[in-house]
């Protein structure tokens, strides 16, 4: 392809109209912006903006709503991740990032549940196919955090107390999980149990379940 | 004679301590908040002081201004400066690595003795000039001041001893060399028209009028010497679009092996040769300290009107005057510095050489030609 170089005019050879030009362009700007600031100072001219700048930490940019940031866990109304433990996040993901180990729930009607779930923000790769792929809604990437930096790599993983509270920051000090979960807080260890979320034996929320689902087909038969 | 010394240090106290560097450090925030301004971005407003304790509440609120406006920048760029290490490159030479920034800045600030910022302050029976230096020959001296500063450029990239720095200090020898010619020949017409190179002498001349309602100031009567000597000066002082010496952004200038105040002193010298160069246009072109129609017996309109003013108050109407108009033309180059790109080694050669000399010399062969037959008609 040949690029054709558009030949300057005499006024534009001589160039000083052109600086002319130039400086007249700037200078409007700079009075307008002035005029507009000083506007503000006295309160006035208030809903018209004198900068594109966002003064950041205090008043972030406005979002798109499509965009993916960092992810979250949804959590049902009693304090348990919507997760159900099917693995197809971390079977679709494309950098590896999620770790799932299932549990079973004690609830027949839910089957499974993650007693752990981890995210490597350092592998991730923003991609969103996890929320795409999430037949129950579990995990979301509208938590509008974009400060995921830290100063090792082992703060960039995520566990379940941080994708299901996202205000919580590292370090993430005490546990506020009541279901059974390996804990990474305290070391990876089995922590919770039922009885804290339903206050119920495990055995009996079993039995509720199973009559529930005997009455749900007893109607549809 | 202890008296006069005393006028002197006070003058000296005034004008380079209390005008030349309050205005060059005030460029490091001008030019952070001009160019926000034009680039429809906030700027800097980021260093401020806030006191933690109650008590402190009135002092919080006289700051707040200084605070929105980000005032204390500069005072947080010259802390920066001050505690950064001060490198010398191990095989540089010491003292000239040493001497040359404040080579720059000594001939810098030397060369305002010569700038005339009021007409002669009649205190008794005392007279005194508001001139730091009463010299005849000030505008030479000025630019001899200007081209001896052009050695710390030099010095710095030769005791580097970085092939860096020294090409940079060669750009920078070569930029002045084809600048100051073009510089020192389109002021030829203004010497010519006003007859003398005393820099009071020719502010005065300005004051007299032309047709009878335009004042004599030197952009009516020379106005291509003054647009060259615009552009020359614009490369005087090593600013964007001519800052090949420096190219601060991408090719390495002469002060690169620099660190902390040295390299901030430098810094300081591009401001305050901004100063210079503007305090030069005034007094050039613009009147100097002249307010149009006013006298040292106050206002004489053309249309006829006669408003007395009293001496002191023409004298101090004087130094506002040249105030506002150099403070004018800092703004103004600060406009350029951010509107234009920079100029590229051989258009810079081209312009200096090819345009800007011949233009000059036509103007002073022009101007000699008028001022010979306005002499021998009139």
């Amino acid at each position: 392809m040949q690029i054709k170089k558009r030949e300057l005019t005499f006024w534009e050879k001589i160039y000083l109209p052109e600086i002319f030009r130039g400086v007249w362009i700037t200078s409007v700007h700079f009075f307008r912006n002035l005029a507009i600031h000083t506007a503000h100072r006295f309160g006035l001219l208030k809903n018209v903006r004198a900068g594109v700048t966002f003064q950041y930490p205090e008043n972030p940019r406005p979002l798109f709503p499509r965009l993916r940031t960092r992810h979250r866990l949804t959590v049902r109304e009693e304090g348990t991740p919507r997760c159900v433990g099917c693995m197809l996040c971390e079977t679709v993901c494309p950098a590896k990032c999620i770790t799932i180990v299932a549990g079973e729930h004690p609830d027949p009607n839910v089957e499974k549940y993650p007693v752990r779930f981890d995210i490597d923000l350092g592998v991730c790769v923003y991609c969103g196919y996890c929320v795409e792929v999430c037949p129950e809604d579990a995990i979301r990437m509208d938590t509008e955090i974009l400060d995921v930096a830290a100063y090792s790599r082992a703060e960039m993983k995520l566990d379940m107390h941080e994708l299901m509270n996202p205000q919580l920051r590292k370090p993430v000090k005490e546990c506020t999980l009541k279901f059974p979960h390996k804990c990474a807080i305290h070391g990876g260890e089995l922590r919770g149990d039922w009885r804290f979320v339903y206050g119920k034996n495990p055995e009996q929320i079993r039995e509720e379940g199973w009559k529930e689902i005997q009455e749900l087909s007893g109607k549809e038969h | 004679m202890m008296a006069d010394l005393a006028i002197k240090l006070g003058l000296i106290g005034i004008f380079i301590a209390g005008f030349v560097l309050n205005v060059g450090g005030l460029h490091a925030w001008v030019e952070r908040k001009q160019s926000a301004l034009m680039q429809d971005r906030i700027g800097a407003n980021r260093a401020f002081i806030i006191l933690p304790w109650r008590w402190a509440a009135p002092i919080n609120w006289l700051l707040r201004p200084l605070n929105v406006l980000g005032l204390f920048h500069p005072v947080a760029d010259a802390v920066k400066m001050f505690t950064k290490e001060d490198f010398i490159p191990p095989k540089g030479d010491r003292f000239l690595h040493t001497l040359a920034p404040f080579v720059s800045m000594f001939f810098a600030l030397a060369a305002f003795a010569g700038i005339p910022f009021g007409d002669r302050l009649v205190l008794g029976e005392r007279v005194i000039e508001l001139q730091i230096a009463k010299i005849d020959i000030a505008l030479l001296y000025i630019f001899a001041m200007l081209s001896l500063g052009v050695y710390g450029v030099i010095l710095a990239g030769f005791a580097s001893k970085s092939n860096y720095a020294l090409l940079g200090s060669l750009r920078a020898s070569a930029q002045m060399i084809s600048y100051e010619i073009a510089l020192g020949i389109s002021i030829i017409g203004v010497i010519l028209i006003y007859g003398t190179l005393d820099m009071q002498e020719m502010v005065r001349a300005q004051g007299k009028l032309l047709f009878g309602f335009l004042p004599m100031w030197g952009i009516f009567l020379q106005p291509v010497a003054f647009f060259i000597f615009m552009a020359a000066a614009l490369a005087e002082t090593k600013r964007i679009p001519f800052d090949l010496p420096e190219g601060e952004s991408e090719i390495i200038g002469y002060f690169v092996e620099y660190s902390g105040m040295k390299f901030g002193i430098f810094f300081m010298v591009d401001f305050i040769e901004t100063v210079m160069v503007a305090c030069l246009m005034t007094t050039l072109f613009f009147g100097g300290w002249q307010v149009p129609y006013l006298y040292p017996d106050g206002f004489h309109f053309p249309w006829g009107g006669v408003i007395p003013v009293n001496s002191l108050v023409y004298v101090l109407a004087g130094v506002a005057s040249f105030t506002v108009k150099v403070l004018f033309f800092c703004w103004l180059f600060m406009t350029v510095r951010w509107t234009l790109p920079r100029f590229r080694y051989d258009q810079l050669m081209t312009l200096g050489w090819k345009v800007l000399f011949p233009i000059s010399l036509v103007n002073v062969v022009l101007t000699a030609l008028a001022v010979l037959v306005y002499k021998v008609v009139i």
